[in-house]
């Protein structure tokens, strides 16, 4: 192993991976007391509650759902890869592999879904 | 927790997993232990976490990659699929779990960089407070959804309320 600085985990694909699930699951959370929220709209009214809704289908909010989605399946794959890390004999072995297997993954998953959304969004948009 | 280094295991043996309750005293923030709370709130992060994968993921499948993707979210969409009491308890298991999960990640958070016990004191107060209440909104929301909504004074269905014929 090629290793000059002395540390396992300080400033590689370890450390790096943590502070990637930890702002993602930061970001997720703040969007979800947001997301209960404005579904709550519709005890109000119907109309309130397309008011708001309205607000996210626009090209800069459109982006943002792209950002937000990026950080929810990078969560969900890296948490997986967590808990193969925890419960599978090979797991800390090959977690750096399993690491890139989750941004191989990511891209594939992210690729398809900003293609579909912008597809839908700019099909429907007037 | 036994609070000693003396058991602790040479490296030549093998490394001994983190914080498996050897910490020397004045490491030690707290007297007291959580052993068994902390051990079921790790649990559950991994089996929530999983259940959360497969109910997020349909959640963004059935909302925005199918039929007219984001622009056929409205207050229709909500009534056609709260209609169905496979949706309603899928949303409620969702919002649990997700917002059960997220906490306990921000209280993991809070624990690991406000270092005074006050602070942490006060940032878990907020948290725990702001996450009741958002589990009792929505979890009232779901509950108590009504489709056909009325004007309280004229009676009538108020602007895009769905209604029986």
């Amino acid at each position: 192993m090629t290793q000059s600085k002395g540390t396992l985990y300080r400033g590689r694909e370890g450390m790096w991976s943590w502070v990637g699930h930890r702002i993602t699951g930061v970001g997720i959370f703040f969007f979800l007391l947001v997301h209960v929220l404005d579904t709550s709209l519709v005890r109000v009214s119907p109309e309130a509650y397309d008011a708001v809704i309205g607000a996210y289908k626009n090209p800069i909010m459109i982006m943002g759902e792209i950002g937000l989605v990026g950080a929810i399946v990078f969560h969900a794959f890296n948490g997986l890869r967590i808990i193969l890390v925890d419960f599978w004999k090979k797991g800390t072995r090959y977690h750096k592999q399993m690491l890139w297997g989750v941004l191989a993954l990511w891209i594939v998953t992210m690729v398809a879904f900003s293609a579909r959304h912008l597809m839908l969004f700019l099909e429907g948009w007037n | 927790m036994t609070a000693t280094n003396s058991e602790a295991v040479l490296p030549a043996q093998g490394i001994e997993a983190p914080r498996s309750g050897r910490v020397d005293p004045k490491y030690l923030r707290s007297k007291t232990t959580s052993g068994s709370f902390e051990m079921a709130a790790w649990v559950f992060m991994r089996v929530s976490g999983i259940a959360l994968v497969v109910l997020i993921f349909v959640h963004l499948w059935v909302n925005l990659m199918v039929g007219d993707g984001i622009h056929q979210v409205d207050f229709g969409f909500v009534a056609g699929k709260w209609a169905n009491p496979v949706w309603q308890f899928w949303d409620l298991t969702m919002l649990w779990l997700a917002m059960l999960h997220g906490t306990n990640g921000m209280r993991t958070i809070i624990n690991d960089y406000a270092e005074k016990d006050s602070t942490r004191l006060w940032l878990k107060s907020i948290l725990y407070i702001g996450s009741t209440v958002i589990i009792i909104l929505g979890t009232m929301v779901i509950f108590t959804f009504e489709p056909c909504l009325l004007d309280s004074t004229t009676g009538e269905p108020l602007p895009r309320a769905v209604c029986p014929n």
